[in-house]
Parts: structure tokens; sequence; C-alpha cells
């Protein structure tokens, strides 16, 4: 059935920005459907909040809004575009959400949008347990037992009939957010009370426990014939009871018997036929008890979700695209296979490896939060391997995941056997090394299993591994190539075996180079080999033990050609962004002729799709993985060298490795990295250029730190080397605070130094991008950070461009870049990070490198930025980029996982917290600044009561313009003592409140009764700090806006101000490009 | 597969062409000439392995992890597994399933099949792929690998399966009864009402068929594959299955095509077959069978109904084929693999007469044709 004529136009709602639970595999699909909607020829309206995506690119979409996702907005924009249709299943549960309160508002039927893909009633019907759970009494497939609850009553009946231990969900929420498995009733009606406020429905479902089950996923997808496929199935090694997105999971699964399999495959299809996906792709969850096999259905998703991303890049099938062709009328034997372009894609996938996919959590970097793991998702990224054994991909995705992990590396571990069973039974994120650490110690994997409910298979694989580790130990680095090549084919990278054979990571190259133990590439084809694959799509593996065969599919191309390196899972610090950098590369080499190569571990990325480079390779990122892929693409063509400026900290931190292998860095070279790196010689730099920087200095020691900090004068930023998203970074503002700081959050070493500033109090920050062939310089951006100096650049908000710098600093900014861009022979990109004080300009930091900024900045002035860039350091062109002028603003503001992590101190500080990102943009800094924070989900009340409390430095003019901008609104202003004082003085009505320890009724009281709509609260000091903290939390689970920083606080209120002023007005990209001054 | 490595390799696999490839071996010992073939399925290698259509084949299993669920007595798809060897990967692990009540290398050790790990059985398959279909030795026994030049002549000399009536020797030898229907969850075979009696032609059935047809309604009455005419209508049948089985449909042929002829000339009883029944209907229908290339050995492959345009995922396990360019005027294509065009599907027009290349019964496999056992039925009304 071919594609239907009656539309001809059709809006996507991307999933904004990344949050925890929807990270870029809302970007991989979402760019996938624009894509093929395109290619059949519909004009396409896309709207998306966030900016670092490929997706949001204007060349993807023939009307791309970068604009807040709700309903107002979109009812604008569906008015003003009037699409024919609408496909809601692209932008996960916020594309979900948002299409089915377009479809509530009446504007649908109103505008004649038709809802493709999923309809409203099967949307609920999946969404809504009550509704599901009836679909699933009719097809007779078990669920867990389960009451839904609506108010507290409900739950306490609940309880009767589900007992002790209860799961409690939301209902649509994302990740399960809010939800926990309570053990004891107190926990019980604590939970369901959260979830019930948390629950948009105000809905939450209270389930059987399955604490211990097998937990499944199959992908499936389903054409209007009524055709139906499942893509992969996916098995979790950790049990029922931890968030499948916190889960590593496996694929295919590895311990059904295809009895089993063929009853969850038959009744996930029976499922989506019934909740009435009639297009699209799905994903089924299954739980398994592992003693008797009574499976259930936990639950469905009706769109594109974390998981088919994972599962398009295990198998190769791309489900968003074939969805969405799926959704404009195509059935599936008509589309083809693109990876062996001679089979349809109506046919099952199947593998001839293993997949292994492992979440990455950064609980380190909210202190306080506990790293165990349960039904509420915390990871913020994830890696996926690819090895021809369970063993060697589990060990090729540990060292995936840049955590300092080279394997299943030590850990510290307690003596008794009753400490380490305590242990092993609370599910955290090291569950996986403490398990091997405890087979270490002599603990059999049958006990194990009774403890941590894994799959005794998974188990034993691990007890092989550790058996091969203990037989390395004892004797030495085998010297038979046979021998060494099925260590390897275990997974055992060679930094790993050269700390179990007490050599170095380079000696065992050398020595495995030397006997020719070198892995084969073999590609992900759809078909486990029984077709002729054309795509490019590649692995590396030592499964094979053919004596001296050479067995490698890469086949590498003589052509001239670049390798671009990705930036890896995603972490708060280095995201989407990078991806989105090394993309453009790829897009822009390509259209140049050159071959491009693109080296990944990230399933979530548009990077990992097989049609972004010429050729893919899914690998870890590691010096030892990416020098193989080097050296068999030498083995025929021109290899120009290797890009690695785009993929963050990442690829920079190979950069020593590959040039000691003489291989070529395109771009800026080593020697200039290492210069603005080394603080000594950058030092020198900045002299010789006659710039300013704070005061600073490298301590090696406790001493030397203390010393410095003496010297350079408290408060002082204080941080380790070599490290992105400000990690451990913090303002220490006594020697007590630096003893605590160096004894908690770093080791100070000859190889660990920490670097110690001046903090310049009160500064404002400005973050420039610029790119450079060497010779000409081009200032891509000048952003004012809206928080000043001292909160981390990744969670600040900023303007684009500077909205209350003078031109005259703006100038002096810009001439300082260009100047450090040559001095360094910057030829590519760079990012140099300012901060203003009066009219001194003080230079913090320059990285030679994408920055995080950099998608922001290209979708504001409207060229891509990082493509350019790989054309300069690629020699292929010259810099004539003219600087770009704005007559517009572009405001990026951050969001923050803190309800993800309870009881973790909101407050913004030098180190980053934030996940994601969304652009704002307006003819004013106000109502940009505004969109912004709409985008962000923050509603900034028009009338009631503020909340304004700040600590004495920021008792200024800020204030008071801020505290006047919500006067003139007729907001009731209540502060504490100093503050109100303060205010007065300045002739500004407000009302006195208590602070927590005053008495009652107090600022705590006003909180929890709901008298409050708006906070503005800074604080300095550890006992102010500790003593304000309840009121964020309270904030944070009201969802009231909040601000933290007192020009953070200005910001909002003239935001407000210009609200009431004007209407929301909307602009596309391509609009916005038409209206650009030149 | 350190611990295998840390021993010296004591198995291999040896081509006529005088390649061979060394492994561990695990299950039997021995040495034996067949064909080898791969297998792309990812569950469901008990099935397979007993499978009896893999009759004097070598099955090579793409998916490197094979063994995990162990094996047991409900999964077997026939008494006596004979397919020869298996090749793989991974050496099989302690079984993990609830089901399980046994290590898969040591059922094969009691069924006398070979198995040989350490292989890439990845380049094994690209090689199959691009050489067509191969004969080879499999050896695992105490001079495995210092006997090549015999080995060699071995593979050498052994005639392949063409030509060869590989279903006379799988078949059963005297007919038996079936009631027992599908396997149902938590480990029980119903045993459905019986309204319709089926003589069903063993060839090398798959008990899962036997099973289905029972589900269906069938009390099945299972005949030797050289059976006659006479005998099977002295069974009064309300519908004849043709079975699935090993080897080459024109052997078999000989003796079945025209006993087939005789009912479909003589009789208005419905007709089903399934595989190697497909290919014998189709001789006796005056088509033509052909060696594939390699053949289709998985469970994922597409199969489009032509009468209706809907694609089902389907189980396949075939060497041979019915050649779609040489089909009779009176006989329908009704089914066509995806693939590669190949036919997959016939009906005998304005007659109750249908076979199908793929198995409905799955096991392994999806279940998306388990409706073709229904429509037989239906047409016994």
């Amino acid at each position: 059935m071919p594609k239907r004529k009656d539309i001809s136009s059709i809006m996507i709602i991307g999933a904004g920005p990344i949050i925890i639970g929807q990270a870029c595999e809302f970007d991989y699909s979402g760019t996938q459907a624009c894509k093929a909607l395109k290619e059949e020829g519909y004009r396409v309206i896309l709207v998306n909040s966030n900016p670092a995506t490929i997706m949001t690119d204007p060349e993807i979409a023939d009307s791309t809004y970068v604009e807040p996702i709700n309903v107002q907005t979109l009812e604008a924009i569906i008015r003003k575009e009037k699409p024919d249709a609408l496909l809601p299943t692209m932008g996960g549960q916020t594309g979900l959400n948002a299409a089915i309160a377009l479809e509530k508002s009446g504007i649908l039927a109103k505008e004649k949008v038709e809802l493709i893909g999923a309809k409203k009633e099967a949307i609920e019907k999946a969404e809504d347990r009550r509704k599901f759970r009836d679909a699933m009494d009719a097809l007779q497939i078990e669920s867990p037992k389960s009451k839904v609850a609506e108010n507290m009553e409900d739950a306490s009946n609940a309880l009767e009939t589900i007992g002790l231990p209860a799961v409690i969900r939301p209902a649509f929420t994302l990740g399960g957010a809010g939800g926990g498995i309570a053990y004891n009733e107190k926990e019980y009606f604590e939970i369901c009370r959260n979830g019930l406020d948390l629950s948009p429905a105000n809905q939450i479902l209270i389930d059987e426990s399955l604490l211990g089950w097998k937990e499944f996923e199959l992908e499936v997808v389903r054409d209007k014939m009524d055709n139906a496929i499942v893509v992969c199935s996916i098995e979790n090694v950790d049990p029922m009871g931890v968030h499948t997105g916190d889960s590593i999971t496996v694929a295919p699964a590895m311990t059904l018997t295809d009895k089993e399999f063929q009853l969850m495959r038959t009744n996930s299809i029976r499922i989506l036929r019934e909740i009435g996906v009639e297009t699209g792709g799905s994903n089924v969850q299954w739980a398994i008890n592992p003693e008797d096999g009574r499976m259930v259905v936990i639950e469905m998703n009706p769109r594109v979700s974390r998981s088919s991303a994972l599962a398009s890049k295990a198998t190769g099938f791309p489900i968003a695209k074939v969805a969405t062709k799926l959704a404009v009328g195509f059935t599936l034997d008509e589309l083809i296979n693109d990876i062996t372009k001679t089979t349809p894609a109506s046919f099952e996938p199947t593998i001839d490896y293993v997949v292994v996919k492992i979440p990455r959590f950064t609980f380190e970097k909210f202190a306080g939060s506990s790293n165990e793991l349960n039904s509420t998702m915390k990871s913020v990224g994830e890696v996926m391997a690819i090895g021809r054994s369970f063993h060697e991909s589990l060990q090729k995705a540990l060292a995936s995941l840049e955590t300092g992990l080279t394997g299943l590396n030590e850990i510290e571990f307690p003596n008794t056997k009753e400490e380490i069973i305590s242990v092993l039974s609370r599910q955290n994120s090291n569950r996986l090394r403490q398990i091997a650490q405890a087979m270490r110690s002599g603990i059999d994997s049958k006990t194990i299993n009774q403890i941590t409910r894994i799959d005794s298979w998974f188990l034993e694989r691990l007890e092989e591994i550790i058996a091969a580790e203990q037989h390395l130990k004892e004797n030495s680095l085998p010297t038979q190539a046979d021998e060494l090549q099925t260590l390897k084919s275990i997974g055992f990278t060679d930094a790993r075996l050269g700390e179990l054979t007490s050599l170095s990571e380079e000696t065992i190259r050398q020595k495995r180079w030397q006997i020719g133990v070198r892995p084969s590439f073999k590609r992900v084809d759809t078909c486990a080999g029984e077709f002729p694959s054309k795509t490019p799509y590649m692995y590396s593996t030592y499964e094979t033990l053919f004596p001296k065969s050479i067995d490698c599919e890469s086949s590498p191309n003589d052509t001239e050609k670049i390798i671009i390196i990705g930036s890896g899972p995603n972490r708060i610090g280095q995201g989407i962004e990078f991806d989105y950098c090394c993309c453009h590369a790829s897009f822009a080499l390509s259209n140049s002729g050159i071959e491009t190569i693109m080296i990944n571990c990230n399933p979530e990325t548009v990077s990992t799709d097989y049609d972004t480079s010429d050729r893919l390779y899914f690998e870890p990122l590691t010096v030892e993985h990416v020098l193989e892929v080097v050296e068999v693409e030498k083995s025929n063509g021109n290899l120009k060298g290797v890009i690695i400026q785009l993929g963050g900290q990442t690829p920079l931190n190979l950069t020593k490795a590959l040039s000691h292998h003489n291989i070529q860095i395109l771009g800026t070279s080593p020697s200039s990295i290492d210069l603005s790196e080394d603080r000594e010689k950058f030092q020198d730099l900045l002299n010789r250029l006659n710039l300013k920087q704070p005061k600073n200095g490298v301590a090696r020691s406790e001493q030397e730190a203390i010393n410095q900090a003496k010297t350079i004068g408290y408060p002082v930023v204080i941080r380790p080397s070599y490290v992105i998203g400000g990690r451990a970074m913090e303002v220490v503002l006594n020697p007590a605070h630096l003893m605590r700081y160096i004894k908690d959050a770093v080791q100070v070493s000859g190889n660990n130094p920490v670097l110690i500033d001046s903090f310049i109090a009160g500064a404002i920050e400005v973050d420039v991008d610029a790119i450079s062939d060497g010779k000409k310089v081009t200032v891509v951006g000048v952003m004012q950070h809206v928080e000043e100096a001292g909160i981390h650049s990744g969670d600040s908000a900023c303007s684009l461009p500077p909205y209350s710098l003078s031109k005259k600093i703006i100038t002096k900014i810009k001439n300082q870049t260009k100047m450090l861009a040559i001095e360094l022979k910057v030829v590519g990109l760079m990012n140099v990070q300012f901060a203003v004080k009066g009219n001194s300009i003080f230079v913090l930091e320059v990285n030679p490198r994408a920055s995080r900024t950099l998608p922001f900045v290209s979708k504001a002035i409207g060229v891509p930025v990082p493509g350019l860039a790989a054309l300069l350091m690629a020699g292929i062109s010259q810099n004539n980029l003219k600087e770009p002028k704005l007559n517009f603003y572009a405001v990026k503001e951050v969001v923050l996982p803190f309800d993800r992590f309870p009881g973790v101190d909101v407050l913004l500080g030098p180190e980053m917290r934030s996940t994601g990102e969304v652009m704002g943009i307006d003819k004013s800094f106000e109502q940009a600044f505004l969109k912004a924070q709409l985008a962000t989900g923050v509603e900034l009340p028009e009338r009631g009561t503020a909340f304004v409390s700040l600590k004495d430095q920021d008792k200024n003019e800020k204030l008071v313009e801020a505290c006047l901008a919500l006067d003139e609104l007729g907001i009731e202003i209540i502060a504490t003592k100093g503050t109100a004082i303060y205010l007065k003085q300045n002739n500004i009505r407000v009302t006195e409140v208590k602070k927590a320890y005053e008495g009652r009724p107090n600022i705590i009281d006003f909180l929890n009764d709901n008298k409050i709509d708006i906070v503005f609260n800074t604080t300095a000091g550890v006992q102010s700090i500790i003593d304000s903290q309840e009121i964020r939390t309270i904030s944070v689970a009201k969802r009231l806006p909040y601000f933290t920083s007192v020009t953070g606080s200005w910001a909002a209120a003239h935001a407000m101000k210009s609200t009431k002023e004007s209407e929301i007005r909307i602009i596309s990209l391509q609009e916005l490009n038409t209206i650009r001054e030149v | 597969m350190y611990q295998e490595a840390l021993k010296n390799k004591d198995a291999c696999i040896v081509l006529p062409d005088g390649t061979s490839y060394e492994g561990y071996g695990y299950g039997a010992k021995g040495t034996v000439a067949a064909e080898l073939c791969f297998n792309t399925a990812m569950t469901g290698y008990q099935e397979i392995i007993s499978d009896p259509s893999y009759a004097d084949q070598i099955i090579v299993f793409t998916f490197p992890h094979i063994g995990n669920v162990g094996v047991n007595l409900e999964d077997n798809e026939s008494l006596k597994p004979i397919a020869r060897g298996i090749i793989t990967s991974q050496m099989p692990t302690n079984p993990s399933s609830w089901r399980n009540t046994g290590r898969l290398d040591d059922w094969m050790q009691t069924h006398e099949i070979i198995g040989i790990c350490g292989i890439d059985t990845r380049k094994m398959t690209l090689i199959l792929r691009s050489l067509g279909v191969v004969n080879a030795v499999i050896s695992y026994e105490k001079n495995s690998l210092t006997n090549r030049d015999s080995l060699v002549k071995k593979a050498k000399n052994w005639p392949g399966i063409s030509g060869s009536d590989l279903a006379k020797e799988v078949s059963c030898k005297t007919p038996y009864d079936w009631n027992e229907g599908r396997w149902t969850w938590p480990g029980k075979f119903r045993n459905p009402a019986k309204n319709k009696k089926v003589v069903a032609i063993d060839f090398g059935i798959k008990t899962n068929i036997l099973r289905c047809l029972a589900e269906s309604g069938c009390a099945v009455k299972i005949v030797p594959a050289n059976v006659t005419y006479e005998e099977i209508l002295n069974h009064k049948p309300d519908g004849i299955f043709l079975s699935n089985g090993p080897g080459d449909p024109k052997a078999t042929g000989k003796y079945a095509v025209p006993t087939l002829r005789k009912i479909i000339r003589d009789t208005r009883i419905p007709i089903f077959g399934i595989c190697l029944g497909h290919q014998i209907l189709a001789l006796a229908l005056g088509g033509k069978t052909l060696k594939m290339k390699c053949g289709h050995h998985g469970a994922n492959h597409p199969v489009k109904d032509l009468i209706t345009g809907k694609v089902e995922i389907t189980s396949m396990n075939h060497g041979f084929a019915v050649n779609r360019l040489a089909l009779p005027d009176d006989v329908l294509e009704t089914h066509v693999s995806l693939f590669d065009n190949s036919n997959c599907g016939i009906e005998l027009k304005g007659r109750n007469v249908f076979s199908v290349q793929y198995h409905p019964e799955a096991s392994p496999g999806p279940t998306d044709s388990l409706g073709l056992f229904s429509k037989f039925v239906a047409l016994m009304n």
C-alpha cells in the first residue's frame, strides 16, 4: 500500500531538553522521522526546544520551531502552520504527553489535524494503568497483581490485596519519576502520597512486587496491514526492581527457551493489536518468575523509546525510520532493509553477536545521594558494546564507560562473608564489580544468585572472566598467539591485561602485535551473514581462532578519508552537544568528497546511526580500540588524519597516545592543546599577550595547596586538572574548608595536581566560541551568563548577544579571543571563558576544542559551525566566515535533575549538574529568557507571592530592580529579616517572614501551605546553606520556580514583567534566517 | 572458552578441498561425513537439532552461545535426534532455565551427536554463503587432528544429499496414533477434543506438527513414508497430511508421488503438505524441484501470502525448493519468500489441496502461520 496522498504536511514534536530518562535517543529517532518524511515529499513542521539536536538543524525539517513544548505555544504553531497530521510517537514521553494535551484542548479537531502513528485512544489505553490492565485481562495475558489509587484511601485499601513489598508508580511520569518500592507501611504511605502529587493525572499504580524476577523487553513494529515483526529481544541482567534504564541489558535474550520466547513474541504482537497501535514501533516489557516460568506483562510504550534506539543500534534495523514510513501508509514489505539493500524490512533481524548495554551514573556529582538503584531511573547515559560472546561484549562495554574501568576492576570490599552479603544485597551502581570481587574472595555464583537474583547464566560468565584473570595472575602473559587470542576474545583490554601481569598497556600492545594477535572487524548486517550487506557498520572481535587467517570484513576503501572520534556515553558536562558537533563534521566532510569514519559507543546518538557517516565502527573510545580502527583503515587509501576536537574531553584525552603512534591529529596541534591545558605554560602565554588572569597556581601536594591558597587569597576556586563539567570543582572559603576539600573530594599528587584560582566574586562570566584556520579568526558567539561567576558555565543560563555588557567590553573580549587563537595556532574551534568585573577582563579558561555552547551558537547564527571547523581542520577550505550579527536574543537555559536525587541541595555551584538545555528566541532579552524558562517547564507566575532571601553580597541594585519589577506586577514580596530591612531601605513594600529556626509560623509553613509562588534564594556559608536547604527542597518538590542567584532572580523578574506587556511570539529557524542582518 | 583454550584442540572440520578448521569437541565422540548448513535462529537449538529434516546434516549455528537453557523432554521434535553434528562459537554452558533437565552436551552425547566449538561460525557462514552447499567431515576423537588425509578423503567420497531418499530412514516403520496438543505454561500439553481424523505421512515429521493437528481437533494416525493408497484409505481419513523431512524430494518422490497422484485423482480428501511434503506435492502435481545454493535455515523468514497480501514471519529449513517458474497451469502459487522470491506455497486450483514450504508449526520460530492448521481442518467440513 503506497504512502498517503491525502495529507501533505506533518508536525513532529521533539522531546525537549535532555533529562534523565530522555536523552539523545529522541534526537536520533526524531531526526530519522523528519528525514523519512521529507524523503517522501511531505512538508515537515518540527517543534523542539532543544537546540543541541541534529533534528532542529534547519535543513532537517521545513519549518523548525525551537520553542517551548507546551499547549499554548504548540497551538500557536498549529494555527500558523496548519499541518494535516501530527506524529506524536517520536518525541518520547514529552512528545506523547504534548500530543494528548493538544487533542484534549480541542485544537487538533478544530484545525483538522490527524494524529498518525498512535491515536489518542491507543495512547491512553497503553498509558492509563487501569485501561491497560483491563485490556490485558481481555487478552488473557497475565499482569502483576495490581491496584490503581487516586487518593490515599484507595492506597490504603490496595495494601490489603497487594501486600508488601509493593511497587508504586505514578501514572504519566517519565522514567518512573517519583515511584518506589515500599517494604514497610510507613514507606508505603510516603511513596503513595509523593506519587499522587507527582502524577499529572493524580493516579498511582500499586503492584505486587516482582523483585528478583527476570526482565525482558521486545521491540515490536506493526503496519496497517497488521503485519508485525519483533525487531529485537532484550534481557536485563539486573532482575526486576532496577529501572530498565539503569539496568545492564543484553541483546538478544540469552536465557529463554524458544517456547517461552515465542509466547512472549506472540503476546507482544497481540498487545499492540489490542491497544490499537496501528502503525509504528512499541516496546513491551515482560517479567518471568525464574522458579516456575510464570510470565507477566509489565507495560508497553506506544512510541519509540530508549530501548528502541538500543534495539536499532543492536540490530541495524532503523525502528524510528520504519515506524515513520508505516505511519504515512507504507507496509513493511514495501520498505527496503537499508543494511542489506537487497531484502525487505518485513523480516525479523537475527544477530550473530552479543550486545551489552551498561548505564553510566553520576552519583558523585550529587553529594548526599545514595547510589542504590530502584524503580526511579538515575543514570545519565549509556554505552553499548558488540562482541562475539557475552564476555567480550561485557568487558568492551565496561571499557567504553570512561569511568576509569579497564574491565572488571577490583573494588574495595569487606572481608567477612556477612558484610559481603550485605553489600551485594543492595543493588547499586557498582554491583558488577562488587560481584566480581565477591567471586575473587571465593563466593560462588550460586550464593550470589540467591542474594542478587541475577541469573546464574550471567554470573557464571563473570566467574569465567575471573577464573581467566586468576590464571593470568598466577602465570604470565601467554606467548602463544592462540592463547593470547583467546584471552582477548574474552574481552580483556590491553590495559586490563597489563594490570593483571604488571606490565604497561603499551608493552602488552607491542607484545600482542609482535605475535600477530589483532582483532577482526565483523559487520552488523541484520541477517547473521545470510545475505551480503552493503552498509559498513562494524565492530571488532577476537573471536576467531582460525590459525593465521585474516578474517576481517572491514574492507577499507581506497579513498581520502578522515576518522572522527565521538564523545562516548552521555554524562553531565558532555552529552548531545558534542555528538551534534561530530555529526556535522561528518556531514560537511562527506559533502566535500572525503570518506568519513565515525567511532563511538553511545547507542543513543545520531552519530552512531549507520547513515550519518560513510563508515561506522561501534567501539569503545580507548587508545587500544581506536588504534586498531586506525590501523585497519590505514591499510587502504589515504587516511588524512583523526579529528579529536569535537567529541569533548574524550577524544582529547587520546591525543597524546595517538600522536605517540604517529597518527595525524587534524586541526590545532597536540602541543597547542597541551599548552592550553598546562597551567604554567599557559600563564606565560597570557603574560606574553598582556592578558589578565585571576591569580592562580598549581598544587601537587596538600601542603602546596595550602600555601598556594594563602598566597592567592581566599576565596579560591579549586579543581583537579584535566576534567570536564567542573567535576569536584569547589569555591573554597577558608583553610578549614580547603582541608575538608582535600580530604573528601580529591587525591592530590604529582600525577593529579589541583588547580587553584582566585575567585572573583560578583563578576559576570562570558563564554566565547571562535573558529580559525590558523590565520583568520572569527568570533561566532559571545555569550553573557545570567548567573554570576562561581556557578559552572554549564549550569548557567546565557544570552547571545550579551544583554548588559558594553560594546567596548565586547570588542575587547573579541580581540582577546582572536589574540589567543592566533597565539595558540588554533585550526578549528576554540572556546574561551572570561570573567568581567567592572572594566577588567580576566581569562578564566581556554579550550581549543568544540564547546558545549557550539550547537546553541550554530542555531542562533544560522551556521553549522562545527561542520565548517571540520573543513578547516581537514585543510579543505579557508576561513571566510564573517562575524555574525544578531538582531534578536537567543537565551540558553539549563535543566537540572534534582527531582531524581531527593535530599540533594539544589544550590548551583562550580560543579556542573545540569543534564540538558533549551533555547528561547525573541526580539527582547526578557522575552527570550521567559521562553527559555517555559521550555524548561518552569512557569513564572503573573501574580501571587514571592519569597526573597538573599545573602549579604547580593543585597545590591540587581535585587532592588528585581523586587521593583515584582512590585509593579502586583506580586507580594515576603522576605527574611536581613533582606526585608534592605528592601525597606530601598522603599520596596515587603512583609517579613521568619526563617526556619526563628519560630513559627515560618517560611517553611508558608511553602507547605502553598502560599509562595516563586522563590529567590541565594546563600553563602556552610551554616546558612544548611539552614536554608529545606526551603529549596520544598520548592523543588512543589515545582515552584526558584532562582539561586541574584542575576537569575533579576532576569526572572524582568521576564515576568515583559509577559504582562506582550504576547508570546513564535518564529521558525527558517524565518529567522530570512530576517537576519548580513 | 579460556579453560578450553588451555587444553589442546581436539576436534576438526575438514572440507573436500582440504581446508580444515580446528576447535574443541563436545558431545559425542566420533567422525562423520555430512552436509554443512547454517541456521540463523537465536532460540530453539534443541528443536533444531532434533528436527528429523536435519538427517545427514551438520548445523553451523550463527548465534555464538548455544546451550544456555539446556535441554528438556518437551522441546524434542523427534524421539531420536538425527542431525550429525553441530558447530558453535562457544562451548555449551551450565543450563539456566526453570524447564531444563540437563546439559546440551550431555544430551548430545546420549544421542551420538558431535559438537565442535571455538569456530568462527560467522566466517563459516560467509564461506557457505559464497560456496553454496558444502559437504564436510567433522571429527572429534583420539586422532582427529593427525589424521587429516583420511578425513579429506572421507569428505571427498561422501556422496552428498542430492538423490538420496533420507525420509525412508527417519520415517516410522509402523503406524501409530497421536492425541497430544500444544504446549502451554506451566509445561502441560493439552488434550483437545477431536472430531476429525487425519492420516499423516511421515517423511520425518516434527512432533509439533502432530501437536498442532491435534490442537485443531484432529486425531492423527501417523503412517510410514512408503504407505500405499489402500492403507491410507483404510484409515478413512478426513484429511491427509504430508510431512516435512530430509533429503531429495525426487528420491522420496519415486514412491510417494504415485500414491499421492492416485489420491488426488480418485478422492476429494483435503491434503496439506509442509516442507518436503510441499515439494512432493508439487512433484505429484507436475511441478519441478531444485537444489538451492545454500537453502533457508532460520526463524526470521518473511513470506508473503499472495492471496491476502499479508506478510508472515516464518521458520524455515530446506535445501530444496519448488521451482516457481515451472508450475503447471492448474497450480496456483500462494506464497513467496520475500528474501529471494523463491516459492513458499501452492494450491491445486479448485481443490482442497495445498502446501507450504515453511513451518507453520514453528518450534522453533514464530507462530504467525498457525492458522494454516485450522484452514486444513475447515476444508474437511
